[in-house]
């Protein structure tokens, strides 16, 4: 019974990553995130960058096309809400198996090139989808208009078991709309699911494969081994961590848009995982929730919350600080990730996770070891 | 896993570990469940009244979205008494006498970016955050059906901005969502006549489409009107919004045989599309013997503006203009001038007015819930915004009132004088049974968003 055991270490890491997690609506109070929108967000692209990293992190393939999975989970989660259930059950089943096969394909032909090959190769056909899904594929996913429920919509389950209601139905589970923070907390749950099998998959036998591709993938082959599977079972495993973000996505506001799935959506996904730490469990989430916060209250900031902010700064000033600094903030907040991205990049190349074991380190230097006791290297 | 160290049993750490979930996951549940009940979503309950504007400030259709800012400021201004009130005085309900129902008028603003998703999560975060008891704004059809259908789910009024698809207030309408703006039907009523006119009844169209809601019924609509006066129609080709480059889709353009090019383009795809179309030499082409026409059908001042040589000349509609001579129109134009230093564009006018006339609908209510307000603005005939006498119909939420057929002057008089009115569609004309574009309004029950 091996399945659910992990190390005391992982374990306490997943204690405290459930705890933070958990508790968002209080920690987040003081930082004016805590409304359920945003909490949303930062638990989804959470798991959509866990996933990216399980590719990226551990056997280094770099893909710039995982939006696509993100958004065929969405439209297939919507799918199943206007054809099935508004339960987010079989959504979130239905969109991890579809973007599964999609990755199977997608990553069958890339995962035939690496480095830079790859990258353009998933990025070609990321902005294939994109593009399907935004005109020939209009009758499927109503293109740039978003596909949303109707009133019209069948829901065969559904109405096969309940009279249908006057409005729009919301997502729920067995039947129980959700409300309010219901939603945060479903996606929360799933995220810390999510947490725990990125654990177990760095922890297993299957991830120490992983990495040896990452680290000298030619001398694997010359061993014997054959790495494709190993890297295509990743790139297939990263795929449905993706369509299960998208499903995500879809069951806290059932509406699918074709941008989902533009290339810039692959490219955020890239960044949360550098600017957190490539390679590390915490780091991408990290990353994740750091963006996500910069795109969503940074960009909220104009000229009159400034001014109140600086309401210390005498009158003359002011005016000129706040001229300064709006530039940076409202549709500048871009400017001000690229700063922080590239501090972080040039002086913490392992992301926020680096900066976190410096700290780490420097408080535990005067703890000096036996010269002689033999050390047990974690494999990272 | 054979290195789980002694002291903790599967069963154990699931036990501890699940009364952690559980002490942390509930507790906030039962603090904020609290915060929520309230009677409706967002009941204002302070001095003041939040609105929430949702605006492109990036995106295809900016420009538009900046005017739209300065109107709602304006609006708001005006609204609290500030200023010299604009349209307030030529409104023939007189209700408004600075705040709503005594509540001072405070706004949030927000970047749509001109896309669904983007423009939805917006005006989520302000019913969720900033507690928007309304939401006004957009201006891409697209847009305006995505958060008309949170705002029902919400139960937050969604006054609609700039949006001309049918589907706004068609097959996509909604009991929360209201249009002031005339639609794409309205649009081939008011031009249709035209173009038969200036242009005979013997002529081969080809259409270039936005790819989205709005281009589909424009195309739609457009098409009607057209063969209606016997022109035919080239199988249209749908354009991704936002292009830039139309010259991959304005090259097959003057070997397929049409002899008027109809744009179903706004924002600066309108423009680069009309721009590059001339720079094409489309202006002074033959074709079947008559001269190529250019037909730009949904055109604003600052699309004009943008596209400056390219425009003279070519038709379009607008939902009003500030070249108006009614006494309302001219306050407007005024008021917005004076602030400003240039005049309002189609959509700054719309805009202030749909924020207007939710502050009116709230005072006749005498409540700002819901489901009252609704019924306040449904069936409501109003005169003085600067479109003439004006009917909220109660079966679509769709405004009627007059539109404008335009036309690029040739020989400005000024930066601003751009578009001249060759036409006014009447009320009557562009007035249609609300059962030909289907839909169902939904129900008004208020939500605990």
């Amino acid at each position: 019974m091996s399945l659910f055991a992990i190390p005391r270490r992982d374990l306490i890491v997943l204690a405290l990553f459930s705890l933070v997690v958990l508790a968002m609506p209080i920690w987040l109070q003081p930082l004016g995130a805590a409304y359920p929108a945003l909490m949303q967000k930062f638990v989804i692209s959470a798991v959509f960058a866990i996933g990216f990293n399980i590719l990226f992190g551990l056997t280094g393939y770099l893909s710039f096309g995982h939006a696509a999975f993100l958004g065929v989970g969405s439209y297939t989660a919507v799918w199943s809400f206007k054809l099935l259930t508004m339960d987010a059950l079989p959504a979130m089943v239905f969109a991890v198996i579809v973007s599964g096969l999609f990755a199977l394909i997608i990553g069958y032909l890339c995962l035939r090139r690496s480095g830079i090959y790859f990258s353009i190769l998933t990025l070609a056909f990321a902005q294939m989808c994109y593009n399907l899904a935004y005109s020939v594929l209009t009758p499927i996913t109503n293109g740039e208009t978003s596909l949303q429920l109707t009133l019209s919509d069948p829901r065969v389950i559904d109405s096969a078991l309940a009279p249908r209601g006057a409005g729009l139905p919301s997502a729920g589970l067995f039947g129980h709309a959700f409300s309010g923070l219901e939603g945060f907390y479903f996606c929360a749950v799933v995220l810390i699911i999510a947490f725990f099998v990125a654990q177990k998959i760095f922890s297993s036998p299957f991830g120490m494969m992983l990495r040896a591709i990452k680290s000298n993938q030619t001398r694997m082959n010359y061993t014997g081994f054959n790495t494709r599977p190993y890297a295509l079972t990743a790139f297939v495993i990263s795929g449905m961590y993706a369509g299960l973000a998208g499903a995500l996505f879809a069951i806290t506001d059932p509406l699918a848009g074709t941008e989902r799935m533009q290339w810039t959506a692959s490219g955020e996904v890239v960044l949360m995982t550098i600017l957190g730490g490539v390679g590390t469990l915490v780091g991408p989430v990290i990353g994740a929730w750091l963006i996500e916060y910069f795109e969503n209250i940074f960009s909220a900031f104009n000229e009159q919350i400034l001014h109140r902010v600086f309401s210390w700064v005498p009158e003359g000033a002011q005016d000129f600080v706040v001229t300064i600094v709006s530039k940076f903030v409202g549709e500048g907040w871009q400017l001000t990730l690229g700063l922080l991205f590239m501090l972080v990049v040039i002086f913490m190349p392992g992301g926020v996770m680096e900066g976190v074991r410096r700290i780490v380190s420097l408080f535990n230097r005067p703890q000096r070891r036996d010269p002689g006791a033999m050390r047990v290297q974690p494999a990272e | 896993m054979t290195n789980t160290p002694k002291g903790f049993s599967r069963r154990g750490v699931l036990k501890t570990g699940l009364a952690g979930i559980l002490a942390t996951g509930v507790s906030p549940l039962i603090f904020s469940k609290t915060s929520w009940a309230q009677e409706f979503c967002n009941a204002p309950t302070g001095d003041a009244v939040t609105l929430g504007f949702v605006m492109p400030l990036t995106g295809a259709y900016a420009d538009e979205g900046a005017d739209q800012q300065r109107a709602f400021m304006l609006a708001v201004e005006h609204l609290n008494g500030e200023g010299d009130g604009g349209l307030i005085p030529h409104f023939s309900s007189k209700t408004l006498k600075g705040g709503i129902l005594g509540k001072k008028v405070a706004y949030v603003t927000g970047d749509d970016q001109t896309k669904p998703d983007a423009g939805r999560d917006t005006a989520r975060r302000m019913i969720e955050r900033d507690g928007a008891t309304m939401i006004s704004g957009c201006s891409s059809s697209g847009v305006a059906i995505a958060e008309q259908a949170l705002c029902q789910e919400m139960g937050v009024i969604y006054m609609a901005g700039l949006t001309h698809s049918n589907d706004t207030t068609g097959k996509d309408k909604k009991r929360y969502g209201f249009r002031h703006f005339f639609n794409a039907y309205q649009s081939g009523v008011a031009l249709g006549p035209i173009l038969g006119e200036a242009y005979g009844k013997d002529r081969v169209a080809y259409h270039l489409t936005a790819d989205y809601t709005w281009g589909w019924t424009q195309e739609e609509s457009m098409i009607k009107a057209t063969e209606a006066l016997g022109w035919k129609t080239l199988p249209p080709v749908r354009t991704p919004v936002n292009a830039g480059d139309f010259s991959q889709y304005l090259t097959p353009v003057l070997n397929s045989g049409a002899d008027v090019l109809i744009l179903n383009h706004y924002g600066f795809d309108g423009v680069n599309s009309l721009t590059q179309a001339v720079q094409f030499g489309m202006k002074d082409k033959q074709v079947n013997g008559k001269k190529l026409e250019l037909v730009l059908p949904l055109v604003s001042d600052l699309m004009a503006k943008g596209a400056g040589e390219a425009m003279k000349g070519v038709y379009g509609t607008g939902n009003w203009d500030w070249q108006l001579t009614d006494e309302a129109s001219k306050a407007f134009t005024k008021s917005f001038g004076a602030k400003y230093g240039q005049p309002p564009s189609q959509i700054a006018h719309t805009s202030y007015v749909q924020t207007l006339l939710y502050a009116d609908a709230c005072e006749r209510a005498g409540t700002f819930y819901p489901p009252e307000v609704i019924k306040a603005l449904e069936d409501f005939d109003f005169d003085g915004m600067g479109n003439g006498p004006t009917t909220y119909r109660g079966s679509d939420h769709q405004c009627f009132k007059e539109v404008y057929a335009v036309r690029g002057k040739d020989n400005p008089a000024n930066a601003f004088d751009l578009l001249e009115v060759v036409a006014t569609a009447s009320k009557e004309s562009v007035t249609y049974d609300p059962a030909i574009f289907g839909g169902e309004l939904g129900p008004d029950t208020p939500a605990m968003c």
